[in-house]
């Protein structure tokens, strides 16, 4: 697979290195801007409340 | 022979992918998506900071006046800002907006009160979630924080100060932690506190740590900050006078701050409401 790609990229051993790297800053920019901002609320490291209904079960001065 | 050694070949690379990927998430997660999310957490509170300063005080809704005992609540807006938490204790000059609601997108931006939680200052419980880990991981070194601590609720009106009385460790389900008297979902509220809530261990969500602070006394915002805040905070560029003297006696709208110190303390106005 990375064979292939050393294969394809262009020049010599050392543009392919700089292609490499390319690419690499490439994929990684797409993860972190767009890729794990979407997966991250689908795990569960995000959790930091306790269960409520929501429904004024802690109420202040009404209760 | 030749195709089943290549397939193996792909899938060993495959599997190396998805590990430097894997590696990458994580340092997404507890480097990149904090240093981004905590500073623009930051640059909200100086934003506001900055309004304030020019008397614009309507960048904070407006909220009863603390403590009030049977007043209803104003509804908030969904993510909208509510209010400045500030912790000395976190750091100098720690300060993060707090935001209406607790779902996630709301969470992302920074803490958030849970609705229908007390008002700041208000008899009952004020509960405030924040992330541990991520998104700007505001309540990163809670555990830090001790007997005593102050924790300012800054709002349009007035600083108010609570004081960390205890702290517990429970799991996700104990929603007694929030009631309006904490730990005991059916006891009538005479006093307020506010309850801090976010995940335990770090980078765990199994289980929640708790912080409880009892009021300390509300000061009103025209007496100026009070000193828990005040000796760490950027209130106005005239700090330091030009002699190098510290004009701690003075705010930036040149009120006498030793009003503040004087402001009405929480249980003499409790009486005077009851």
């Amino acid at each position: 697979m990375y064979a292939a790609l050393w294969r394809v990229l262009p020049g010599g051993r050392a543009a392919k290195i700089l292609w490499c790297l390319l690419l690499f800053l490439v994929a990684v920019v797409i993860l972190f801007v767009w890729v794990f901002p979407a997966v991250a609320p689908l795990l569960p490291f995000d959790d930091v409340t306790v269960a409520t209904g929501l429904g004024g079960h802690s109420g202040g001065a009404r209760v | 022979m030749r195709v089943f050694r290549a397939a193996i070949g792909v899938l060993g690379e495959l599997l190396v992918t998805a590990g430097v990927i894997v590696l990458l998430f994580i340092a997404w997660q507890t480097g990149y998506s904090v240093m981004i999310e905590g500073r623009a957490q930051t640059e909200v509170v100086q934003q506001l900071e900055e309004q304030l300063g020019q008397g614009d005080t309507a960048v904070l809704p407006e909220l009863p006046e603390a403590p009030l005992v049977d007043t209803p609540a104003p509804t908030l807006d969904d993510g909208s800002v509510m209010a400045i938490i500030r912790i000395p204790k976190l750091g100098k000059g720690w300060a993060r907006p707090v935001y209406e609601g607790i779902s996630l997108p709301v969470l992302a931006k920074g803490p958030g009160r849970y609705p229908h939680s007390a008002m700041p200052g208000q008899v009952g419980n004020m509960a405030i979630a924040g992330h541990r880990n991520t998104h700007g991981h505001p309540f990163f070194d809670i555990d830090q924080l001790g007997v005593g601590d102050p924790i300012v609720i800054e709002t349009r009106s007035s600083y108010v100060v609570y004081r960390v009385a205890r702290w517990v460790i429970v799991s996700p389900t104990e929603s007694d932690v929030v009631a309006p008297v904490p730990q005991k979902p059916s006891a009538k509220p005479t006093e307020a506190w506010l309850t801090l809530t976010t995940c335990h261990p770090k980078f765990s969500p199994t289980q929640r740590y708790i912080v409880f602070a009892k009021l300390d006394r509300v000061v009103p915002r025209k007496a100026g900050p009070p000193p828990e805040v005040r000796a760490l905070e950027r209130f106005g560029p005239a700090e330091v006078a030009s002699d190098g003297v510290e004009v701690a006696g003075v705010d930036a709208l040149g009120v006498d701050v030793d009003d503040a110190v004087a402001a009405v303390p929480f249980r003499r106005a409790a009486r005077e409401v009851a």
